[in-house]
């Protein structure tokens, strides 16, 4: 049985289910959301150069690539802020962020 | 061939269990691990793709950069993660359900999709024979999409000097070293000459 298209996109249809349930799942905990987005980045780069290979279109690559790039800065930028939000209120559970309430 | 399969299956599950113990491991520190391991069997399924230089990237960046960024800042706060924890059973139901109902809108896509036999005829850029997976995207990544490339340059510029100022701080009261006060100093503001009457003491 050789190994298609179809599998890969399953591969990464459960691995973006796995990222979204992550979220809800850790309401409290705002490393591990940021690492759910990390998985679903994840997935959608499999489903890229899963494309990209069988259709033999580097196009996909590229933009993985690209999709790669945004996926650290938001990993750089969403820690920063953690650090500086940690510093101010000496916690980091996301239910303590609510000073911007209206 | 065979080995083709193998290695397809052995990676994508290792990928699938690693990214499950990501969102349930009760440690994040053991959760940082295993999305080290996640990314590195999707770095092997890349290889199996035939997409070499993403999976190199992917190895290189995430797990070298950002993941062990991830360990550096859960080692660096000093929080109390088992209160953290506290709603996760009570919000399992909830996520259970939404992840159920993404996963079976997934399937209902993948299990009703074909591919147009006219796509091949659309392709932008075709892999070309004996060429490299490296060199292939290369030449079209700085000729066809060299602005997309560098508008991902200045998207890290803004992260790095995003996180930066974020991060960076003056703190008050805090000694540090002059080197122009101390190559200011001479003889004559350090050395204090006393005359010292004999058994007298200053």
């Amino acid at each position: 049985m050789a190994v298609g298209l179809t599998h890969y996109l399953i591969v990464a249809a459960i691995l973006f289910t796995l990222g979204v349930a992550g979220i809800i799942l850790n309401r409290k905990n705002i490393i591990v959301i940021l690492m759910s987005v990390e998985l679903i980045l994840l997935a959608v780069n499999l489903n890229l150069v899963a494309f990209s290979a069988f259709l033999g279109d580097l196009t996909g690559q590229v933009f993985g690539l690209l999709v790669l790039t945004v996926a650290a800065a938001e990993s750089a930028i969403g820690l920063a802020i953690l650090v500086v939000f940690y510093r101010n209120k000496g916690t980091i559970s996301v239910e303590d962020i609510n000073t911007m309430r209206g | 061939m065979v080995a083709t399969v193998f290695l397809f299956y052995v990676f994508s599950i290792v990928a699938i269990a690693s990214a499950f113990m990501v969102i349930a491991a009760r440690n994040p520190v053991h959760s940082v691990l295993f999305l080290i391991l996640a990314f590195v069997n999707a770095a092997g399924l890349f290889m199996l793709l035939g997409a070499e230089f993403l999976a190199m990237i992917l190895v290189v960046v995430y797990v070298g950069a950002v993941a062990v960024l991830f360990l550096f800042v859960v080692m660096m706060l000093d929080v109390d993660f088992t209160v953290l924890r506290q709603g996760f059973l009570q919000y399992l139901p909830l996520g259970a359900t939404i992840g159920a109902i993404v996963l079976i809108e997934l399937v209902f896509v993948l299990g009703g999709w074909t591919l147009q036999p006219a796509t091949v005829t659309m392709r932008a850029a075709p892999l070309a024979p004996n060429v490299t997976n490296t060199a292939a995207l290369g030449r079209i990544l700085y000729t066809q999409y060299v602005y997309f490339f560098q508008a991902a340059g200045f998207i890290l510029l803004t992260a790095m000097i995003g996180s930066i100022v974020l991060t960076l701080r003056s703190r008050r009261g805090v000694k540090r070293q002059s080197i122009d006060a101390q190559n200011l100093r001479d003889r004559k503001v350090a050395v204090q000459l006393r005359k010292v009457p004999s058994r007298a003491g200053l």
